[in-house]
């Protein structure tokens, strides 16, 4: 045998295992065409098969991350079909068998997922009880189900299984999405903290990850760029390239189109060190502002303006008793998974296959697609998960520079970018500059806010089409999550008089930008928290107690208690009688989101006011992301992004002069440690009855401006860039 | 002078032929196609890559296959056979006690770094088997974990302590 047709049929005989052998990829080109998808997400079948052991196959649009969402979507469904968890599994998300459901991303995968795939699921049950009604010729409403064995109430004690009513046959059924949904009340396995699926085989070593992939004649690749980009519209430029340096090193070869450059070797370490030892001369323009002119220049640049809300007049600040002023800045910051990304591309004249950890494959596969002057539906991409990535970082970069340097060695290439590829080319979560203005009345009501941001969009052009097609730079048209967050900025609070204004600045003049966990809202709520905290401090209130006066939303008032509950709380104006002692510590609390769900969260800091160290003692998080899941999962998403916060507080900051970054590894680019890591309360604010909301990134925001505000209760001075490096903390305490 | 191209690695003898300067690690990941040791920095900075050597942790990405020459290797993939060798146990156990606790307390996110969190863990309760939370956070301080998962590996690595007849 040595054609397969990898379609959903085939899949199904196979027992609904994807099992692929990779000697029989190469015959994938020819069979590739009739599968692309993504399959009819308007059919059952797309989402759903019964196979003929009476289990279940559930093909997810959402891709694994570490975040457990394979496990909690296959809870979902087998929730509504009544099956066990050992019942149902998953397959490889592929442009040629799984449904596109969008990017893996803002938290969507229990958000936009969970949804479809419970209905869909509800919708296969509700067809396997007719098939059974028929069969067992009882009324649907005398059926019960239990572990895909269907049979009748009470004393009928016929049944039949769902593998033997329609086992590895399709349902050939509309999607409507109208089939009547469990009542929550009786979940038994929804809302059960499920171990994950995923971490025995990860705990062993024996979980394949990306960067493990291999296919047969494979050779070993690495790109060859200047270390750390510079302004976004000048990409990659080569004025020389000298093949003959690497000539000592046995099968490497110059790959090269246009200013694109990469070596490949059969070995992978003669691959490494041919890309080090290649002499290219580069141009590389001094177009950037450098870190220390950044925030000017942004504010210069920006006449783009958009009022994002308007509401009530801002000069009623007139009668107000107390104003606070400020101005935040928050840097850019990189998403730098633990493993730099990695790509594995075999293309042919008429089709390619792409395995690459894109958490958009679809996506992905059209942007590989044009690069290589094909159509989407010649390529196949498929997801391997690598290391944690918490947005776009170099994923889709890489899979474009495999798929190139395949097309121009006419071999399968495997290429993981090198740590100094990865930290000096990611597409970085773009810098923030806010400034607030608010006001309060003698009692202790938010009278006036406004707010001025200033950011750019996202790069939509990845730097291997960039360099290899001469595509310009552009960014990407403006999104929610590219501007100034009303639900961040405020929007927790009842607040008469409010103005939001977003100044786009140009992204080509800078670094190139994209999506990083909780996009903008860390600087974002740095500022804006801050100040509402500044009025509590002038009113002489605790932060607390003042926050929920303002306040109205249920949602926003669990979050807040509950962090509060967890963390203890004390009532007291901070930053009261301060310690004149060499190490200080205060708790502040702050509110936040991304686009969904609300989050709380109380800090604890320690300050050394004679090195400037600064460390995050604790932190209790509160996340309300309605119905959730699996709060295993969740409780281990809060510990991850609220360590994450503390470490973009602290650490994280992309450095750069006029030429280049020069933050390229993890002594130039630091994160938090073993030695420093915080506590960390998790606390979840389950909502059984509401849909299921993201809880991937919802309480950094919080978590940024309880940083900061315990940072003032502890010294009584305000820090206004982050992150608290020694120095920035020693020049702020004066 | 040891042949360079020999070690024992998880309890067999190998011969491999990549050069003797190439770096443990590509020896390991790309000549014998192992997935414990994987590339994570390449410049001793993460720990991505870790390695046991006489039973001592040990960063593959900057060390030379000469350097390994007539020692004993340890990946993630020995450690079972490696925890049943020093408690002599009859049989390989499917996880070890850290494993078992890594799973049991869900200490992975990503999974990525987990192999040097096991190999420098396994070093640390090697040479004290009761480390107190101080004990874990200074041991394990050379390695990351971009998921921010540290408390529950601290916790694990304290609840594998404890199984292992450590107290802490
Ligand atoms: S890969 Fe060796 S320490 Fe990072
Ligand atoms: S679990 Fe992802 S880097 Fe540690």
């Amino acid at each position: 045998m040595n054609t397969v047709t990898l379609n959903r049929r085939t899949l199904l005989k196979a027992g609904g295992t994807l099992v692929i052998s990779f000697p029989l990829l190469p015959a994938l080109a020819q069979t590739r065409t009739p599968a692309a998808g993504p399959p009819d997400a308007r059919q059952i079948d797309s989402w759903i098969a019964i196979n003929s052991d009476n289990t279940a196959t559930v093909y997810l649009g959402f891709v694994e991350l570490g975040q457990g969402c394979s496990t909690a979507l296959l809870q979902v469904a087998a929730e509504e079909l009544d099956l066990a968890m050992t019942q149902v599994s998953t397959v490889r998300h592929d442009t040629n068998i799984t449904p596109n459901q969008g990017g893996t991303y803002s938290s969507a995968a229990m958000h936009r997922g969970a949804p479809q795939v419970q209905r869909a699921a509800a919708e296969a049950r509700q067809a396997l009880l007719a098939l059974a009604a028929q069969r067992l010729q009882l009324p649907v409403d005398r059926l019960r189900v239990e572990n895909g064995i269907v049979s009748g109430r009470g004393d009928d004690n016929a049944s039949v299984t769902y593998g033997e009513l329609i086992g590895d046959k399709q349902f050939k059924l509309a999607f409507t999405g109208t089939a009547p949904l469990k009542d929550p009340a009786t979940y038994k396995l929804v809302t059960k903290p499920l171990p994950r699926n995923d971490i025995p085989l990860k705990a062993k070593g024996s979980y394949a990850f990306m960067q493990h992939q291999r296919l047969p004649g494979m050779l070993h690749g690495r790109i060859v760029r200047p270390r750390g980009q510079g302004a976004y519209k000048d990409g990659v430029q080569i004025v020389s390239v000298d093949a003959a340096s690497i000539a000592g090193i046995a099968g490497a070869k110059v790959l090269r189109q246009g200013n694109f450059l990469g070596v490949v070797a059969p070995r992978e370490w003669d691959a490494v060190r041919a890309a080090q030892q290649l002499k290219v001369q580069w141009r590389q323009p001094a177009n950037l502002p450098g870190n220390a002119d950044l925030f000017k220049r942004m504010q210069a640049s920006a006449p783009d303006d958009r009022v994002a809300r308007d509401e009530g007049d801002l000069a009623a600040i007139k009668t107000a008793a107390v104003t606070s002023e400020f101005t935040g800045y928050g840097p850019y910051q990189a998403h730098v998974p633990f493993a730099p990304n990695c790509a594995l591309a075999d293309v042919k004249g008429d089709g390619a296959l792409v395995l690459c950890s894109s958490q958009d494959i679809y996506n992905t596969r059209t942007n590989v697609s044009a690069l290589l002057g094909l159509k989407p539906e010649q390529v196949r991409v498929q997801y391997h998960d690598g290391a944690g990535t918490f947005g776009h970082s170099c994923w889709d970069d890489v899979a474009q520079a495999a798929a190139l340097m395949s097309q121009l060695c006419g071999a399968p290439v495997r290429v993981q970018f090198m740590r100094w590829d990865e930290h000096g080319w990611d597409t970085y979560g773009p810098a923030h500059l806010g400034k607030v203005k608010a006001s309060a009345t003698a009692d202790g009501k938010l009278l006036t806010y406004e707010y001025h941001g200033w950011q750019h969009h996202w790069a939509l052009i990845e730097t291997t089409e960039q360099s290899g097609k001469g595509t310009a730079a552009a960014e990407w048209p403006a999104m929610s999550a590219m501007q100034i967050n009303p639900l961040v900025l405020g929007g927790q609070y009842k607040i008469p008089n409010i103005k939001l204004v977003n100044h786009h600045v140009p992204g080509v003049d800078y670094l190139k930008g994209a999506w990083l966990r909780s996009p903008l809202d860390l600087a974002m709520a740095f500022a804006s928290e801050q100040a509402i905290d500044d009025l509590a401090f002038k009113l002489g209130r605790d932060a607390y107690e003042f926050r929920l006066q303002n306040m109205v939303d249920e949602h926003w008032i669990g979050v807040l208690q509950a962090a509060a509950k967890a963390a203890n709380w004390q009532a007291r104006p901070s930053a009261k009688n301060l310690s004149k002692a060499e190490v200080v510590t205060g708790r502040g609390i702050g509110l936040g989101t991304h686009l969904a769900s609300w989050g709380g969260a109380v800090a604890e800091v320690e300050v050394n006011r004679k090195t400037g160290m600064v460390r995050v003692l604790h932190i209790a998080g509160a996340i309300d992301a309605g119905r959730v899941v699996n709060p295993s999962n969740v409780e281990n998403q809060l510990i991850g992004q609220l360590t994450q916060a503390a470490s973009r507080m602290l650490h994280e900051e992309v450095t750069f002069n006029t030429t280049n970054v020069t933050s390229l590894d993890w002594s130039t680019y630091p994160i938090l440690r073993f030695a420093e890591a915080p506590r960390i309360t998790p606390v979840i604010v389950q909502r059984i009855q509401d849909e299921p909301l993201g809880a991937g990134e919802e309480v950094m925001a919080a978590a940024a401006a309880a940083i900061a505000n315990a940072f003032f209760d502890a010294t009584g001075k305000r820090m206004d860039r982050f992150p608290f490096t020694p120095e920035r903390v020693l020049a702020t305490l004066g | 002078m040891a042949d360079s191209s020999k070690f024992r690695l998880n309890g067999s003898e190998v011969a491999v032929t990549s050069a003797a300067d190439t770096p443990l690690l590509y020896v390991l990941s790309d000549e014998l196609k192992l997935q414990g040791p994987r590339f994570g920095c390449g410049l001793a900075q993460c720990g991505s890559c870790s390695v046991l050597v006489d039973g001592v942790e040990l960063r593959s990405c900057v060390t030379p296959l000469s350097a390994v020459a007539g020692k004993t290797v340890t990946t993630l993939e020995g450690l079972p056979a490696l925890h049943a060798a020093s408690k002599g146990l009859a049989k390989v156990p499917e996880y070890t006690p850290l494993q078992q606790a890594l799973i049991d307390t869900q200490a992975i996110q990503c999974g990525f770094c987990t192999n040097g969190i096991q190999i420098k863990a396994t070093e640390l309760l090697s040479k004290n088997p009761a480390p107190s939370e101080q004990d874990i956070r200074t041991a394990m301080n050379g390695h990351l974990c971009r998921c921010g998962t540290y408390p529950k590996i601290i916790a694990a690595i304290q609840q594998a302590a404890r199984s292992m007849g450590g107290k802490a």
